[in-house]
């Protein structure tokens, strides 16, 4: 009886197993056959697509693009997308904000199309690897850094009663070393002339967790700052302060904290409705606009070859109006790409990317638009991708 | 799973000539005595052998896992460790980057243990009181909502206890600190930190006692509830009021019980992340060593969880990985302790 049984659940078994078998070996066949001829066949499709209805299609590519890096574009890159996708819904393209350094690892190492990355590919050796090189090696041509997202950092700070305060290099040194440590310091109350400044103490909050926000505003403070910032910039805090985690903790803390002042980005604190300190970097007080920032990346210097727009962002730049704190996300690509299709979609999304409107677009987000020269080089550029 | 082993134990010696324990006893081996029939003796074999075999595969699958969990620690956090240039436990730095990492973890060590300790100190002595006040006091229509109600909260995911620590309990503990701080302040424990209020140790500390309070209640309710009648009654004929039954019948049976509750939720205080993460504020890089329950830091659990995003080279994951190790050697040595103590009651007990 029970030999019976268990003979006719295998004979069950097997047959299940046959049958399913010969369902995958089929499903097998005909996916492998479809998607080579997928292959083949795609370029013809979307050109009698394109005969089909009209200039639209013809730069909507189908497929599938992989990006990753860069946490600080995120919102933006995720807006464009769907902002794309509304165009050409063919294209899918994921993005994976795991940080700058692990973008331009995975871009390298071929496995994703495009990285994002808040600074351009080294130049020298770090950790054994020369990035450029190995960005050249793996695209089999150069790879270009195109400057696409303007993300400014702003000072923000809570002090109920009042709505301006100027604060200088030096200054943000000051406070974020724990130097300056009430808010009517006769040092701030110099630079601030008709502003009564309460003597609440000064609470600086600083990213407790590893942050390119950090490395910029840091490299700010070095930079502009002169001798002022004692420490080497970095992404790992070296002043003074009470960690909190990621943007929204320090963003919430100056909110819930009468005194605190904190540095994050612009989206940050204008969502969670903190004001903003005006920094004057020498040639008078400049706030936090979209312009005022577009001035500071016009004023960066191109610091790469032809159609690799890399640039050198000048924080202490003495330009009239320019807000100096911020950073830039690169899209890393290569220039010449043996998988044409690859390219194609490649071209065509960083082409709407790079757009006027686009840019404007993201200003909501609290991005700022890439100054209409820069703009230009970045659409030629994209164009000259092949 | 004391509980069980040792309710029997204490029962069965006071009463071997209970008429009910005496025909289980004789009648438990009856289906797989030799008297049983042939065929169903065959199958009751193969049950047991089929079952056997399932258990000891997972006996053995528990016992692996844990081993390859710690082979993968060690073997990820040695080449880390060997490269770093400060004393791995006493150091308070913690740089991982670069050519020269120095890291220690006597600061995340420091800050684990006392919130989880201030953690148990509260929720111990509470949980058992609601435990008592479910199982001998409360009346029935309300011990049940209210055992039901206790388990909820365990329900609750870490993040959302964090939010609420830091929005609600967060201001409302601040009045109590400063008052602690002012006149406790020449204990070391009590001295003034330097964090705001609303982010510190102490608040991290009560944050976590609500969080591990379900699973002392829980538990403790269910050893309270196992306290044999007999005790019960017994103390009371022998004039003693609620309370002194309680203790001298309800606490002595359910010690075990207890401990190892406690336990359990001390291996939830040591490795919670999100919550402690949200809550304490992180001391920036060279600060002065503090005792105090004011001041601020990490946890191993919310330290690594902090650097998690940029784990980008294998050195750097090292150190990390080596904080990590330590977590999981502490919770076992807690572990181990627990089970000491508990088999150290339960010889007295018997």
């Amino acid at each position: 009886m029970k030999i019976t049984q268990s003979a006719c659940i295998a004979a069950v078994a097997a047959l299940g197993a046959v049958a399913l078998a010969g369902c995958g070996s089929d499903n097998n066949t005909t996916s492998s056959t479809s998607s080579t001829s997928g292959t083949t066949s795609s370029a013809g499709s979307s050109s009698s697509s394109g005969s089909d209805t009209g200039t639209a299609a013809a730069d909507c590519p189908s497929g599938t693009l992989n990006a990753e890096g860069s946490s600080a574009q995120k919102n933006a890159f995720e807006e464009v997308v769907a902002a794309y996708n509304e165009k050409c819904p063919d294209l899918t393209v994921n993005y994976n904000p795991s940080g700058s350094g692990t973008g331009v690892k995975q871009f390298n190492a071929g496995l994703v199309d495009f990285a994002g990355s808040d600074s351009a590919l080294k130049t020298e050796e770090k950790d054994g690897v020369i990035e450029v090189d190995a960005a050249k090696k793996r695209c089999g041509s150069d790879a270009w850094n195109l400057p696409m997202v303007v993300g400014p950092i702003s000072v923000a700070y809570n002090l109920p009663g009042v709505d301006k305060v100027v604060l200088t290099p030096a200054l943000l040194s000051g406070i974020f070393q724990g130097e300056i440590t009430t808010w009517n310091d006769a040092k701030i109350a110099a630079a601030n002339p008709g502003v009564t400044l309460p003597g609440t103490a000064i609470k600086p909050f600083f990213r407790s967790d590893e942050s390119g926000t950090t490395d910029n505003f840091t490299k700010y403070l070095k930079a502009a700052g002169g001798d002022a910032w004692k420490a080497d910039p970095g992404k790992v805090w070296t002043g003074k302060g009470e960690g909190k985690e990621k943007s929204s903790g320090v963003a919430d803390a100056v909110k819930s904290t009468e005194g605190g002042v904190t540095y994050v980005e612009w989206s940050y604190a204008k969502d969670n409705g903190l004001s903003m300190a005006q920094i004057d970097n020498g040639s008078g007080a400049v706030e936090l606009t979209a312009d005022s920032v577009g001035k500071f990346i016009a004023a960066a210097q191109a610091d790469g070859q032809g159609n690799d727009l890399r640039l050198k962002l000048d924080y202490a730049t003495k330009e009239a109006g320019a807000y100096p704190i911020g950073l830039v996300t690169y899209e890393i690509v290569c220039s010449k790409n043996s998988d044409a299709a690859k390219q194609a979609a490649i071209k065509s999304f960083l082409g709407f990317f790079a757009q006027g409107d686009t840019q404007k677009s993201l200003e909501d987000l609290g991005y700022a638009p890439l100054p209409a020269d820069l703009q230009t080089k970045v659409a030629a550029a994209v164009a000259a991708l092949s | 799973m004391s509980p069980p082993t040792s309710g029997p134990a204490v029962a069965g010696p006071s009463f071997p000539g209970d008429p009910v324990t005496g025909e289980l006893a004789s009648s438990a081996p009856g289906p797989f005595g030799p008297g049983a029939e042939g065929g169903r003796r065959g199958q009751g074999r193969l049950g047991d052998r089929l079952f056997g075999g399932a258990a000891l595969g997972s006996g053995l699958t528990v016992v692996l896992l844990v081993t390859l969990i710690g082979v993968f620690l060690v073997s990820q956090a040695l080449p880390a460790l060997a490269r770093n240039q400060a004393n791995f436990f006493t150091s308070t730095e913690w740089v991982v980057s670069g050519d020269s990492p120095r890291f220690g973890i006597a600061r995340l060590l420091w800050v684990t243990v006392l919130s989880s300790l201030m953690a148990l100190a509260i929720a111990v002595p509470l949980g058992m009181a609601v435990a008592l006040f479910l199982t001998q006091y409360a009346p029935r229509w309300l011990a049940r909502p209210a055992a039901g109600a206790v388990d909820l909260l365990a329900a609750v995911p870490s993040i959302v206890f964090g939010l609420w620590g830091l929005r609600v309990l967060g201001p409302l503990t601040g009045g109590t600190q400063d008052f602690l701080r002012d006149h406790l302040g020449f204990i070391p424990l009590f001295s003034a930190g330097s964090v705001s209020s609303t982010t510190t140790i102490f608040l991290a500390g009560i944050v976590l006692a609500i969080m591990i309070l379900p699973i002392i209640t829980a538990l403790s309710r269910d050893v309270f509830n196992q306290t044999p009648t007999t005790h019960k009654e017994a103390a009371l004929a022998l004039g003693a009021t609620r309370w002194e039954m309680i203790r001298t019948a309800v606490l002595p049976f359910g010690k075990p019980g207890v401990i190892s509750a406690s336990m359990l939720g001390l291996g939830r205080a040591l490795g919670e992340t999100v919550a402690v993460m949200m809550l304490v504020s992180s001391l920036p890089a060279g600060s002065a060593w503090s005792w105090s329950l004011f001041g601020g830091g990490e946890t191993f659990a919310s330290k690594i969880a902090l650097g998690a995003g940029e784990f980008d080279t294998p050195e750097k994951t090292g150190a990390y990985i080596a904080a990590g190790l330590v977590l999981f050697v502490l919770t076992f040595i807690v572990n181990a302790i627990a089970r000491v103590v508990i088999e150290r009651r339960k010889a007295f007990t018997e």
